[in-house]
């Protein structure tokens, strides 16, 4: 399932330059600042990828010190290495079969002892672990006094003090990675034993799979884990013992369900013999900042107005910077771009279907990435820092008590919110959501929050149809999508999920001061990757639907799609809406603002306005469906790529669009029909 | 239900108090990533915050967790 790597990669290898190569992976549990050590090791030398198959972010770098060349690759973060989640799978994955020289387990000094718990799992894996104790200027703040040498002698392995966001001893780790790998450091690792009450089972059963254990895993941490309960861990060696040596197996388990308590306890006790020499904690009773803010922002009223507050700030920065920053891109860059594309291709005398292609096919879907930029980055920059001071839990843990109507809990909040904006980032934004099946609903139910594209074709249509009445049409039509909204989550969860609970576990950080450079790389890095992956899709869809608008005739009312629009004709009946209003919709699904503008092609005026002629040909009830349409129509091509990038399914993809086109229509129907009984 | 006098669930320990982890309920997965987060027989708790309705935030080995009100109803605690 892993990569094979390549041969440089090897332990022992040299590079090119003939630097020695040292395999390093970083491990931490989240919110230990894995990025910022990660990113001050790299600095822009990382790869982003994704792991195989698999949707989760992979970092990859490198870094050059004293002859060596570090190859180092970010672990996702996890509180523990038992196959929980997909990321815990994969980190265990990657240290069982990858086998790094060095693993740098870092952890939070002001939250020793929960980020020391995984710890005591990557010890047993058998791998040189080199511990980075970070933050030690917050547990000093906090009343901590921990002698990092007192920790190192206990424990066995180097413990290097560090604070990331300072760039102070990001040297010494380096050293200390060297020195386990040249064998300089007396490396004689503690590891945290099995409490007696389940010893004895542990060693039964070594004993019963001791034959079937496939390498390279270590026979007495599958004992573990099976006795742990771990799912894949169980399945591997169900898969592997015949019928009679299961049974067995399966009866210790059974007498011995609630083992993962034990054996956690057992790591927890352990943990804590380490730090009794190391570490003196603080008096109890001391209120902290972090409880202090809390107070406010995570009470279930001010906590409230803080978002509100923080959320309404993040739009107006949208508005006021990004919006006009986009049209100043679509008007000077876009057009002065396809004005010399256009003057260039006329002087060297290409066809004119030429021309349009280029100009109108190509650059003008290289244009629509582009001025989709400013807004994402803007929003990916205040993501990026909301979650950097560690506020972004506090939003989640104030919604969660509103989410659950709707199937979902806290953490599903943001990405919605952000889709108000733009349905790109809203998506995008689902990755701070662990739990695979809740990030799917959220991704899939995004698209059904109205944003400002389609904000704009109501505020052009709405006062058409009905005049003074606009605003609470407007209103209502909003109110319809966030209804939908919340009956499909339901549904959804229901059908999919089989209403299943989603639990709400969440760590709530101690605010940090937030890392500027951290925040800047992350922000550069997602602008990136939506270009490239994104990108390419919508550069190619919109070239392709520019095409079947275009052809045979010339425009859009003499082309492929008109054609389709006709053939749609009998079932845009059920809602009042002729071949054109169908046209209209269509081309919604490239840029939801198209919508107006292709009325505007179609039913060309010569000397009425575009809405005086809607007025004139288009009944009200046939209005009112084609708005409520427009609303609910499915995601448009930039939406959809995202949903294709963040799901890594075509499948899922597909699902999403067929959902909102069956939604839509049935709601076209219902509004049209109702209204002309 | 009726827990015995100085067994409650977590969810019904009020601002402050101080507890320790009796037993968790629940399945498989869910105990396991409640035990990694520290929530182990005997582990001290405290409530940071509990309204009485809604989710609530604990203090358990130095760190602040946040818990749906159903999460915090499976874990048993013993008041001293």
């Amino acid at each position: 399932m892993l990569e094979p790597h390549s041969p440089e990669n090897e332990k022992g290898a040299s590079s090119p330059d003939g630097k020695r190569v040292i395999r390093v992976a970083l491990a931490g549990q989240p919110n230990v600042g894995k990025s910022t050590v990660f990113n001050l090791l790299t600095g822009l030398s990382q790869h982003v990828g994704n792991w195989p198959g698999k949707t989760i972010e992979k970092k990859t770098g490198y870094c050059k010190y004293n002859g060596y060349l570090l190859h180092i690759i970010d672990l996702p973060g996890t509180y523990s290495l038992t196959a929980n989640s997909l990321e815990e799978r994969i980190a265990r994955n990657y240290i069982i079969k990858e086998r790094p020289d060095v693993v740098v387990a870092l952890v939070d000094a002001a939250i020793l002892e929960r980020s020391l718990y995984l710890l005591t799992e990557l010890l047993l894996l058998q791998v040189p672990v080199v511990l980075g104790l970070n933050m030690v200027d917050v547990a000093e703040q906090r009343g901590y006094q921990i002698e990092p040498e007192v920790l190192q002698a206990a424990l066995g392995i180097p413990v290097v003090p560090m604070v990331a966001t300072r760039n102070q001893g990001i040297k010494e780790l380096l050293e200390a990675i060297i020195a386990v790998v040249e064998g300089r450091f007396p490396y004689n690792p503690r590891r945290p034993e099995v409490r007696k009450d389940h010893r004895d089972v542990l060693v039964q059963l070594l004993e019963i799979i001791k034959d079937e254990i496939p390498e390279p895993y270590p026979g007495e941490w599958v004992a573990l884990k099976l006795l742990e309960g771990d799912a894949e861990i169980t399945k591997m060696v169900r898969e592997r013992l015949d019928d009679h040596r299961w049974e067995e197996v399966h009866s210790l388990l059974k007498a011995h369900e609630d083992a993962i308590l034990d054996v956690a306890g057992g790591r927890y006790e352990w943990i804590g013999r380490m730090m009794r020499a190391a570490v003196v904690k603080p008096r109890l009773g001391q209120i902290g900042l972090t409880e202090r803010l809390d107070r406010v922002a995570a009470h279930p009223v001010w906590g409230l107005l803080v978002m509100a507050f923080i959320l309404g700030g993040v739009f107006w920065l949208t508005y006021t910077i990004g919006s006009p920053l986009q049209e100043w891109l679509e008007s000077y860059v876009v057009q002065t771009l396809a004005d010399f594309v256009s003057g260039y291709l006329e002087a060297y005398g290409a066809p004119g279907w030429v021309q349009r292609a280029v100009v109108e096919g190509i650059i003008g879907g290289a244009g629509t990435v582009l001025t989709f930029l400013p807004i994402l980055f803007i929003f990916f920059a205040a993501l990026g820092f909301l979650e950097d001071v560690g506020y972004m839990a506090r939003m989640a843990y104030v919604m969660d008590r509103f989410m659950h109507f709707i199937g979902l809990h806290g953490k599903s909040f943001l990405p919605l919110f952000l889709g108000f904006g733009c349905n790109v980032p809203g998506i995008m934004g689902a990755r701070i959501i662990e739990d695979e099946k809740a990030r799917l609903l959220t991704i899939l139910l995004a698209p059904l929050v109205p944003c400002t594209a389609r904000m704009a074709v109501l505020a052009f249509l709405a006062p058409v149809f009905f005049g003074p009445r606009a605003v609470m049409v407007s209103w209502g039509l909003v109110l319809l999508n966030l209804l939908v909204l919340a009956v499909l989550g339901k549904l959804l969860n229901l059908v999919l999920f089989h209403g299943e609970h989603m639990a709400f576990i969440m760590e709530l950080p101690l605010y940090h001061i937030p890392n500027l450079r951290t925040i800047g790389i992350t922000v550069w890095r997602r602008s990136l990757a939506f270009i490239k992956k994104a990108g390419t899709i919508i550069l190619a869809v919109s070239v392709l639907v520019w095409v079947l608008a275009s052809f045979p005739g010339g425009d859009v009312s003499h082309s492929v799609l008109a054609w389709v629009g006709q053939k749609l004709e009998p079932i845009g009946r059920f809602m009042g809406l002729d071949a054109y209003m169908m046209v209209a919709l269509l081309t919604s699904f490239i840029a939801k603002e198209n919508a107006v503008a292709t009325l505007g092609v179609i039913y060309r005026a010569e000397e009425e306005t575009l809405a005086t002629v809607l007025q004139r040909m288009v009944p009200v009830e046939a209005g009112l469906a084609f708005m409520v349409m427009e609303m609910l129509f499915i995601p448009c091509v930039a939406t959809m790529a995202t949903i294709h990038q963040e799901t890594g399914s075509w499948r899922w993809t597909a699902f999403s669009v067929g959902l909102l086109l069956v939604v839509s229509f049935l709601a076209g129907v219902i509004v049209y029909q109702c209204l002309s009984l | 239900m009726l827990w015995p006098n100085s067994l409650k669930p977590l969810s019904e320990v009020l601002p402050g108090q101080r507890v320790q982890v009796e037993s968790l309920r629940g399945g498989r997965g869910f105990v396991a990533r409640l035990a990694a987060l520290g929530f182990t027989p005997g582990a001290e708790v405290i409530m940071v915050q509990n309204y009485g309705y809604g989710p609530v935030i604990v203090s358990i080995r130095g760190s602040y967790i946040a818990l749906g009100r159903g999460e915090a109803a499976k874990v048993l605690v013993k008041t001293r």
